[in-house]
């Protein structure tokens, strides 16, 4: 279908060209090419060590190509700092938890805001309720409100995650780059999480590239999926034509190809 | 909470009030708690606040007292500029250290600094002509206004209490919480948007200056400085002030930095082995109560919901 619709298609947000990354003499990412339109949903999936997490270091500037041409809205952007990338509308969650533990989930999502907004070199203003409405609607927006003034540390494996989407749209980003993001979730918190970034996908129209081992959260949510093994590509292409695609059957969804 | 301003203003009037009754020794051992609190707590917005692992904090002390001292003993200039001289001058120091130190991290920062500090304090030490070399300087002539035991102590308080009050706006405002922020978490920090090395210089920056600000202070209080002020092992001490009264509290390096003043005035008299004392006493700050003696307090007086200080 979406293949079919190429014509129309709007231009790509982000578009990776044939990037190539080597630690040592192993290539963890080997000429990539990786096309996602504004509004798009798109996961990566494959075996550990395809070089997934390596190819969105790349993409949020946690770490440099070696060759290859990494361009967001048309402008190059490899080698770019994440702060720098950040505030070009880049954001991003990471595979292990990564909030501020010691901060409160308010703080957490506020300092998120203020970085955006560029406030955080004012040194002489109070910054206890600076920015607090929004924050407050972002928390409601998540279903974290309650929880606004609990150490962000002592929340549940869950809601940590949850957290760490929050604080990542905080920063308004029109890319939003997810790595594994229902990673060690029970079921029930799996489920809503898949429906916040539905949620936030239609309605606030963000792009999201995202990375997952769940393949029935992958189908549930991609619309376009890419297969990494040993950092290549296999295929690229509609949840249809992946799900079709033998080599894919064969690597990961077993035989039959149910899911 | 709004015990806590009435509290903070009784012990202000404590503070004032005490050189009416104290003799002049013991009037002069409060101004050294109250500078040396400032200290720590400079130290504090850098390593406990912002994680940056600011191991030789005393070199800008030490710059801030020979500043001041050398402005006040060698230059015509009037006195108050000698005053603030030797702060601008440690920030100045701090600046260029930071540079230097900020792109590499944690421990291997600390250890630029020290080298970098003790390179300073060797000049300090060996420039005879200029610093005094190891006799240091003695006997600075003081505006009359701040010259006397009372006047010296109230000049330190004010100067403290404003310093102070600074560095807690600094620590409630936005820089303060994406300094905290930094420290739980570089990596997230800079995905928000945060440029990290910046915002842990411009800490450097503000933590030398007010070390730069005791310094000075201590030669109001003195009228002499001398290169030990600046030796790497009074920067441990500082630290360990820090770590007695509590990181992450703001008051908490004021606690320790009292504790250990008094500790050193008052054991060290009776006995020649204190340090053995101050030993034994962080072995066991450190096994029994590892947020410090405040962190410990407010930690267990604290509302149910409520957070640390």
């Amino acid at each position: 279908m979406l293949s079919g619709a190429s014509g129309r298609r709007r231009a790509a947000l982000l578009r990776v060209e044939s990037v190539v990354k080597s630690f040592g003499g192993f290539k963890a990412v080997n000429g990539v090419n990786l096309e996602v339109g504004a509004g798009e949903i798109v996961a990566v999936i494959g075996p550990n060590g395809a070089g997934k997490t390596t190819l969105f270091n790349l993409i949020t500037g946690h770490l440099s190509p070696d060759s290859g041409r990494i361009r967001f809205k048309g402008r190059e952007i490899g080698g770019l700092a994440p702060h720098v990338l950040c505030r070009k509308g880049i954001t991003r969650s990471f595979q292990v938890v990564n909030i501020f533990p010691r901060l409160t989930v308010f703080e957490n999502v506020q300092i998120a805001v203020l970085a955006r907004e560029r406030k955080t070199f004012r040194i002489f203003s109070a910054v206890q309720d600076m920015a607090a409405e929004e924050v407050h609607e972002i928390l409601r927006n998540v279903g974290l409100y309650e929880k606004r003034n609990v150490e962000s540390d002592l929340l549940s494996h869950g809601d940590q995650k949850v957290l760490e989407i929050a604080v990542a749209l905080s920063g308004k980003p029109e890319l939003l780059i997810l790595d594994e993001p229902t990673a060690g979730m029970a079921p029930e918190e799996t489920k809503r999480c898949i429906r916040l970034i539905q949620r936030f996908s239609g309605e606030f129209g963000l792009t999201i590239l995202f990375c997952e081992h769940d393949i029935a959260v992958v189908f549930e949510i991609a619309k376009r999926i890419m297969v990494m093994v040993r950092g290549g590509t296999v295929v690229q292409g509609s949840c249809e034509e992946v799900r079709r695609n033998r080599e894919v059957q064969r690597a990961y969804l077993g035989e039959t190809g149910e899911c | 909470m709004k015990r806590k301003p009435a509290a903070l203003l009784l012990l202000l009037v404590i503070l004032a009030a005490l050189p009416q009754f104290l003799p002049r020794f013991h009037t002069y051992i409060a101004a050294i708690v109250l500078l040396t609190g400032l200290l720590a707590t400079s130290l504090n917005l850098a390593i406990g606040y912002g994680g940056i692992y600011q191991f030789h904090h005393a070199v800008f002390y030490g710059v801030g007292a020979y500043g001041t001292a050398l402005m006040l003993t060698r230059s015509q200039l009037p006195a108050p500029l000698g005053l603030v001289a030797g702060p601008l001058a440690a920030a100045a120091l701090s600046l260029v250290m930071g540079i230097i130190c900020v792109r590499l991290s944690k421990l291997y920062f600390g250890m630029l600094q020290i080298s970098l500090g003790s390179l300073v304090w060797a000049t300090v030490y060996r420039w005879y002509s200029f610093t005094g070399g190891d006799d240091g300087i003695h006997g600075v002539a003081l505006p009359d206004l701040i010259s006397s035991t009372g006047g010296a102590y109230y000049y330190t308080l004010i100067v403290t209490a404003i310093s102070l009050f600074a560095l807690y706006r600094i620590v409630r405002s936005p820089f303060g919480k994406t300094l905290e922020g930094i420290r739980d978490n570089p990596v997230r920090s800079a995905a928000i948007g945060v440029n990290v090395k910046m915002h842990q210089l411009a800490a450097l920056v503000i933590a030398g200056f007010f070390g730069g600000v005791a310094g000075s202070l201590f030669v109001v209080i003195d009228t002499s400085v001398f290169p030990d002020m600046m030796f790497w092992t009074y920067s441990l001490e500082v630290l360990i002030m820090c770590l007695l009264g509590g990181m992450y509290t703001f008051f908490g390096p004021l606690v320790g930095s009292s504790i250990l003043v008094l500790l050193r005035t008052y054991v060290s008299v009776h006995i020649p082995y204190w340090h053995l004392f101050l030993g034994i006493i962080l072995t066991l700050v450190i096994i029994f109560l590892p947020d410090g003696v405040l962190g410990y307090v407010v930690r267990r007086f604290r509302p149910k919901e409520g957070r640390l200080a």
